[in-house]
């Protein structure tokens, strides 16, 4: 078999050439772009081009700064901040998804309702599948102060309305349940094609054992169940230091900083304030970030390629 | 007792395997459809009251539906040029990432190379990075090559995530593809080339369709890129729905009827490869 795959291996650049040389060009080559700004003191207004290298590497009269951007970070308490931000988002959101999603999971999964279970289903994907901008229209159209559905049954309960966009705390928990709603969907799902996968001979015994489901959910079934919290726990702290459309539309990070996660913050300074090399230096530390992520991801979830 | 015979006894069978069906069971998986569906179903609503229906602050679940937000958001905001630019970027790049991403596929599928893993890495990498990363760089870049505000910027930027997730999905489906097919075929005389294109591609075809949706929805979904890097002629439909949320007076209707355009066809979409959408958004990690 080895020799066999050896002499196919001349065959394989062939294939791979084309998709590497494009990933090369519109993937790596920028973010040595953004390495490179990052040692400089790049304020995008102010700077003016000097020439380009190769005729795409263009060279700016931005003065070359080393690693001072880098140490600014260090004492940065609003990149911090927003770091913070969104692991704290990150660490509310995540478990109730999680919970709520195995608890769909395991409704799913029990007998009974077929049709309605099938229609649960396809209704799961449905927030996952909704546009993020899209997402974040409806969450300014439900949590509207004015007219707002959800104020609307606030007001009934309660017998008062909120302004739910306009108090730091309260856009926090609005742009919080609008994550919820979408992602708690794929919690589900993953979990529940993780529940399947229990071996139905050993769910069976281990029912007549006991009638208590959550012991059957902690000594059969969890086991089954880690690889999917495993994957779902990685995913979704990539996907809130990804998380953009939904927090921009509604809140644009404000009321103040009270919802600038940490990919809006870097957008401000970037395009808004315009300080491109302080905004590199911390998409590079967001990268590193990343790829640690993503070593852990490869470690746990995909053992073997 | 006559529950002795094999008959009465498979009867019991029976019997023990049907479910008890309970009621809490059918209202709470009706509650857990109507929280997924409604916050949707309430912006489509919107999309067809007036004004005057929309502001009420009683929410009116009984209306009589008109078209007018519709006819006046593709008339007044751009919505169908948006539209059409969202709909050639992502059909072009989806294009490009089946035609770059399936032989690459084949390669990781079939054959041992140098760079395999880093290859795989990358891709991992791509799934998680934040798009903020390379928009910082590639609007510069672009500026330089006169490229910003291009429908081509979209396209080239787009690949960065689509060929990752073709190359996922298409790997996969031609690891199932038996080897003794490949070797009959060199033994008819096939190059390799020839096998890929004869016989790969035709029998992983149902892989292909679905990374092709996937493209095509993410690169429909996508905002930062688009955001940042068009201005007015490639805007692309989710930056037009940012546009909206300004200044006092919002015309509510038209705003979810634009949502609602947007959102609308990739719902179908995914509706329809339900089943393949979650292994597509862990990039296959959950079977």
């Amino acid at each position: 078999m080895a020799t066999d795959k050896k002499s196919y291996s001349t065959g394989a650049f062939w294939f791979v050439a084309p998709a590497m040389i494009v990933l090369l060009v519109v993937g790596i080559i920028p973010l040595l772009f953004a390495l490179w700004t990052s040692f400089q003191q790049f304020i995008l207004p102010k700077v003016h081009l000097k020439g380009a290298f190769l005729g795409i590497w263009p060279i700016f009269d931005a003065p070359f700064v080393w690693l001072s951007n880098y140490r600014d970070l260090l004492f940065d308490e609003s990149f911090r901040n927003a770091l913070g931000r969104s692991f704290l988002f990150l660490i509310i959101n995540l478990p109730i998804q999680v919970v709520l999603g195995l608890t769909i999971a395991l409704l799913l999964h029990r007998p009974g309702h077929e049709w309605l279970k099938n229609v649960t289903r396809v209704a799961l994907v449905i927030p996952m599948a909704t546009t993020f901008a899209v997402v974040g229209l409806i969450g300014r159209l439900l949590f509207n102060g004015d007219f707002g559905i959800n104020n609307y049954f606030w007001n009934l309960a309660f017998g008062h309305k909120m302004e739910w966009l306009a108090d730091p705390n309260l856009a926090f928990i609005s742009i919080s349940i609008m994550d919820c709603w979408q992602w708690t969907p794929f919690c589900a799902l993953v979990l529940y094609s993780s529940l399947t996968m229990v071996p139905v001979e050993i769910e069976e015994a281990a029912k007549l054992e006991t009638d208590k489901w959550w012991h059957v959910l902690r000594k059969v079934q969890l086991p089954f169940l880690l690889p999917g919290l495993t994957a779902i726990l990685i995913l979704r702290t990539a996907d809130i230091l990804k998380m953009f459309d939904v927090v921009f539309i509604m809140t644009r990070g404000g009321p103040g900083a009270a919802t600038e996660l940490i990919s809006i913050y870097i957008q401000r300074i970037g395009f808004r304030s315009f300080e491109q090399g302080t905004a590199s230096a911390e998409a590079i530390i967001l990268l590193v970030i990343t790829i640690i992520l993503s070593r852990i991801y490869i470690r746990f979830i995909y053992r073997e390629i | 007792m006559k529950s002795e015979s094999p008959i009465s006894n498979a009867k019991i069978e029976v019997l023990r395997y049907r479910p008890k069906l309970h009621i809490w069971h059918f209202v709470v998986l009706l509650a857990i459809i109507a929280f997924c569906v409604f916050p949707f179903y309430w912006m489509v609503v919107t999309s067809l009251k007036n004004q005057q229906d929309i502001l009420s602050p009683i929410p009116k679940f009984l209306f009589s539906p008109t078209l007018e937000n519709y006819q006046r958001a593709v008339t007044k905001f751009d919505v169908a040029l948006s539209l059409e630019n969202s709909l050639i970027v992502a059909l072009t790049t989806t294009a490009l990432s089946l035609l770059l991403g399936t032989p690459a596929a084949y390669a990781i599928a079939r054959f041992e190379f140098k760079g395999k893993r880093d290859l795989w890495f990358w891709f991992i990498t791509n799934r998680m990075l934040s798009p903020i990363v390379l928009a910082l760089p590639f609007f510069i870049l672009a500026r330089n090559l006169k490229l910003l505000d291009t429908q081509i910027v979209l396209i080239l930027i787009y690949l960065t995530f689509n060929i990752p997730i073709v190359v996922w999905i298409c790997a996969d489906q031609f690891r199932n593809i038996p080897k003794e097919l490949d070797e009959a075929a060199t033994l008819e005389g096939y190059n390799s080339f020839a096998i890929f294109w004869k016989i790969g591609l035709p029998l992983v075809a149902p892989g292909i369709a679905v990374s092709a949706i996937f493209s095509f929805i993410f690169s429909w979904n996508e905002l930062l890129y688009a955001l940042v890097l068009t201005r007015k002629y490639a805007q692309t439909a989710p930056v037009v729905a940012t546009s909206f949320m300004s200044g006092y007076d919002l015309p509510w209707g038209q705003i979810m009827a634009t949502g609602t355009m947007i959102a609308l066809p990739v719902i179908i979409f995914s509706i329809i490869v339900s089943r393949q959408f979650v292994r597509g958004l862990t990039m296959g990690a959950i079977k």
